[in-house]
């Protein structure tokens, strides 16, 4: 039954099995996406027709490799600007928002609360066409009444950046106050009994505290926001994030590029959760 | 008297580390068995095989005869209260204590009946629809007796239960666990690695160490003949001294006496394990409330030191002198009776100390 | 310090409240109002029904409306089907020193955008998809066959997006369960069915209440999965409200559509917390 108790055969072998199937289902995708990166093929499909990197590094007319694919490189570069701008809005209001519920105490405060968690239960596709029509509305509103054209309440990058924040923020917010929880307020007493004002506390005290969960939180957020498609599908402008660029590709027929994307994509992500995992265990120690 | 629990020359090896190592014992029916030794020395390993979670790797574990071998832990009549009790908490207590009938799908009305009088029988009449976390640690003591008495195992094996209540609690549930099962007449083995637990409320008492079973006996027999210089260390507290033979005599069957010299130059007479040569080195055992403070002159055949006082451990009934003999720094602890008669003892004091040859027992130095 | 106190509030309120009633609040009721306003062929805006009526009134609508919630619904429960036992693997069974190494191969599949994964199963299973290559050469298949575009195939897909919502709660609540428990039935009696209804799964509701409603949420409002992996009619709610902004561009329309899915989605988790008698915040964390 558990590993502290007698397990007849059949069950830890059925079980064995049963994992084995399962890592094969989870993988498989992802590890036949690289393999055919490296495929000498114009399409990502099998026969294997020989090894080649020309999809990463080729530059020939038929073969554009993605570091000379103008169109994927830019759609990175985009996916870069909005992830490190979502990152940087939502960490700073994340944390706000971390010590507001956990140190701070007014009136509504629950009410506040539950609406401070409610992004992460509205479905993306939603966040995205509401932060799109009250913008329309407002962008009309300021037209009509005060004869303003503001660019970026339309269709476009700022409102990426917005429409993404909106629901990156609640989780930056949940992980820094659980740490917050843990924090230990004698600390801050300390401080001012020896003389600190509050900001000096939060400055030296509080946020050195929290400075692993506010990266961790960083982190997360940039991929999350390199990552999103749902609500960035509806607040999109004529320049495309990574993600939508991709779909276009996939949706339209697809060549062995997205397939070297994907896998500079999974090398880049595992990567970092290996590294996140490493300087998680190392702070444990 | 019918054997309950029989353990034969059980072994547990797990790859290179042999954490049972060939241990014996018999329980009779009705006895109150424990099993007392240090964390770490097999006693769980034991507790497992015996309730079937581990399959010993040699030996043989039979249960009112029957040999248990193969037998998986929900087919044995045996049942164990584990050491944080692993009570249900998203059950009642009354469907706690059902849930083992449910198991044998007993008739509903007798399960609620059985259920009514074995919550009586722990003095919990009437708690059944209560919840586990309403309940106090020693509650919840009972409802886990409660929970495995009521399938009438022929063995309850019971894990440290006390370890997790405060003290006094776990004097006042020593007592009562005796009584429990005095009442109730099931076999009981119990393991811990609290002397007091032990010696209280058990009928025969093995010390494990490293494996092994040092030394299996009635707890006044444990305290006072111990067969090992483990148990003697182990059980209650015992002064070590080291020392030398000089001569051993035989002055009864099975009764050697031995000569000694300590390293400070003290010559003792005392009860020895065996007759060693002389010159062989020995540790002798010394118990705090076997040395009398300045005992009277005229009493016979005491071995007789003086002491410089350190200090004075005041601790109530359990209060002690920390000395040193006058010529070495060996610290030595000697009970203060708290009779007002030693009122006027001051650390820096010198003080004659006297004690019974038999009062003391030595073993070969190791 | 009463002062300075009543400053740190203000200091932390005002960001949040601005994201929370921007972001959230005001294009939510936008939202909702854009729902019952139509625009009319002589150039007024009108408030109407009409919106909601369309809905019911045309069965292509509230049938793709049924289909999303009830596939949702199979999703979910397939997801915690298939999770359950390798979180149960993770937790209880496999040795500890591969439980670290498990946890994180398990998570690193799920750091990877969306849509490479749903790529990856895009390029095993179409017509010319590294299955059917394998297929055919083996002999067990005499024609390629179109795996892709199938209901099952997009449920599937879903599945495996989800999976990773539903292992983390479930490992963290069977992590909770002290193995005493188990061993305490056992010995009582119980066999292996006993234990996991009478002590597993009631102590595992609060960890399968949490898993179950984030991947209801996230599959209601998937758009990526069932767009690249379902077939021609398969059609997902979130695509009736994408194609009504961005290709009828009618608005209005949209906003009900949108507005239909909120209140499902938030009526199935209210549903969901109602029965294991849950708080949302508990949920979430």
């Amino acid at each position: 039954m558990i590993r502290t108790l007698p397990n007849s055969r059949p069950y830890t072998i059925g079980f064995k099995i049963y994992i084995v199937c399962f890592f094969v289902f989870l993988f498989a995708p992802l590890l036949i996406t690289c393999i055919l990166a490296f495929n000498d093929s114009q399409f990502p499909s099998l026969p294997w027709k020989g090894f080649t990197l020309q999809w990463f590094t080729g530059n020939l007319p038929d073969r554009v490799g993605i570091f000379h694919d103008e169109i994927n490189l830019h759609s990175i570069w985009t996916s870069v600007q909005v992830a490190f701008f979502v990152t940087l809005l939502a960490t700073t209001v994340g944390t706000c928002g971390a010590f507001l519920f956990e140190q701070e105490n007014f009136r509504f405060k629950q009410l506040l609360y539950f609406l401070m968690l409610a992004p992460l239960v509205i479905p993306g596709v939603i966040l995205g066409i509401s932060i799109l029509l009250f913008s329309n509305s407002l962008g009309t509103f300021f037209e009509q009444h005060l004869h303003l054209e503001l660019d970026f309440l339309g269709p476009g990058l700022p409102l990426v950046v917005l429409g993404q924040f909106s629901f990156i923020t609640t989780l930056v917010t949940l992980v820094v106050s659980a740490r917050l929880k843990k924090f230990d307020h004698t600390l801050e007493e300390a401080a001012l009994n020896l003389g600190a004002n509050r900001f000096e506390v939060i400055r030296y005290i509080t946020l050195r505290f929290l400075k692993p969960a506010i990266i961790g939180s960083a982190a997360v957020a940039f991929l999350m926001s390199f990552e999103n498609f749902n609500t960035t599908l509806f607040l999109v402008g004529s320049d495309p994030t990574l993600p939508i660029n991709l779909y276009l590709q996939v949706r339209d027929g697809s060549t062995p590029v997205i397939n070297a994307i994907s896998f500079l994509l999974i090398l880049g992500t595992s990567t970092a959760a290996v590294a996140n995992l490493y300087f998680s265990r190392k702070r444990k120690d | 008297m019918q054997i309950a629990l029989s353990v034969q020359n059980v072994i547990k090896k797990f790859g290179d580390f042999t954490a049972v190592d060939n241990v014996s014992f018999e329980v009779p029916d009705g006895g109150f068995f424990s099993i007392l030794g240090p964390s770490g020395c097999g006693k769980t390993t034991l507790l497992r095989m015996i309730s079937g979670f581990i399959e010993p790797s040699a030996g043989r574990i039979e249960i009112r005869g029957r040999d248990m071998a193969g037998l998986s832990p929900n087919k044995r009549p045996v049942n164990l209260i584990f050491q944080n009790l692993a009570l249900f908490p998203m059950m009642s207590v009354a469907e706690n204590v059902a849930f083992g009938l449910q198991r044998r799908r007993e008739k509903k009305e007798v399960i609620e009946q059985k259920v009514a009088e074995i919550l009586a029988r722990v003095g919990l009449p009437g708690f059944g629809e209560k919840k586990i976390h309403q309940l106090s640690g020693g509650q919840k003591q009972r409802v886990a007796i409660a929970r495995c008495l009521v399938l009438e195992p022929a063995v309850l094996l019971l894990d440290e239960p006390l370890g997790a209540l405060d003290l006094k609690l776990r004097e006042q549930m020593k007592v009562e666990l005796k009584k429990l099962q005095a009442q109730v007449g099931t076999t009981f083995v119990y393991i811990t690695h609290d002397q007091s637990e032990a010696l209280v409320m058990s009928d025969k008492v093995a010390v494990m160490n490293s494996g092994r079973f040092e030394q299996i006996d009635t707890p006044p027999n444990l305290y006072n003949n111990p067969k090992t210089p483990f148990v003697a260390r182990f059980v209650g507290d015992n002064n070590t001294w080291s020392g030398r033979i000089i001569a051993c005599t035989q002055e009864g069957p099975g009764e050697i006496v031995a000569e000694i010299e300590t390293a400070e130059g003290e010559r003792f007479r005392v009860r020895s394990t065996d007759r060693f040569a002389p010159g062989a080195g020995v540790d002798l055992f010394l118990r705090p409330e076997s040395m009398l403070i300045e005992p009277d002159a005229d009493i016979a055949d005491l071995n007789r030191f003086q002491v410089v006082v350190k200090s004075i451990l005041f601790d109530g009934a359990n209060s002690r002198l920390l000395a040193n003999p006058l010529t070495a720094d060996t610290e030595l602890l000697i009970a203060l009776p708290q009779n007002r008669q030693y009122d006027y003892i001051q650390p820096g004091d010198k003080i004659a100390i006297g004690w019974h040859a038999q009062a003391g027992i030595c073993f070969p130095k190791v | 310090m009463k002062t300075s106190l009543r400053w740190s509030l203000f200091f932390f309120l005002t960001p949040v409240l601005l994201w929370l009633f921007l972001l959230i609040v005001l294009p939510h009721i936008d939202l909702l109002i854009m729902s019952f306003r139509m625009d009319t062929d002589d150039g007024k805006t009108i408030w109407t029904l009409s919106n909601y009526l369309n809905f019911f009134h045309e069965p292509i609508y509230w049938l793709t409306f049924v289909r999303t919630a009830v596939y949702s619904i199979i999703v979910t429960l397939l997801t915690l089907v298939i999770t359950f036992p390798l979180a149960f693997y993770i937790t209880k069974v496999v040795g500890l020193r591969f439980q670290g190494f498990f946890m994180t191969i398990i998570l690193m599949p799920f750091w990877v955008s969306e849509l490479v994964r749903v790529y990856g199963w895009m390029i095993l299973l179409r017509e010319s998809g590294v299955i059917n290559h394998f297929l055919l050469k083996f002999g067990l298949l005499r024609h390629p066959v179109e795996m892709l575009y199938h209901d099952s195939t997009m449920i599937m897909g879903l599945v495996y997006t989800s999976m990773l919502f539903m292992v983390v709660p479930l490992i963290s609540v069977l992590e909770s369960l002290d193995d005493g428990l188990i061993e305490a039935a056992y010995d009582l009696g119980a066999n292996m069915w006993h234990i996991l209804f009478k002590i597993i799964i009631p102590h595992a509701v609060p960890g399968i209440v949490s898993g179950c409603i984030v991947v209801f949420m996230l599959t209601l409002g998937n758009y990526l999965t069932p767009n690249l992996m379902g077939g021609k009619n398969s059609l997902w709610f979130t695509e009736q409200i994408y194609n009504e902004f961005i290709a009828s561009f009618n608005w209005n329309q949209g906003a009900a559509f949108g507005f239909l899915l909120l209140v499902l989605s938030s009526l199935v988790i209210w549903a969901g917390l109602k029965m294991s008698g849950q708080k949302l915040s508990q949920v979430v964390q």
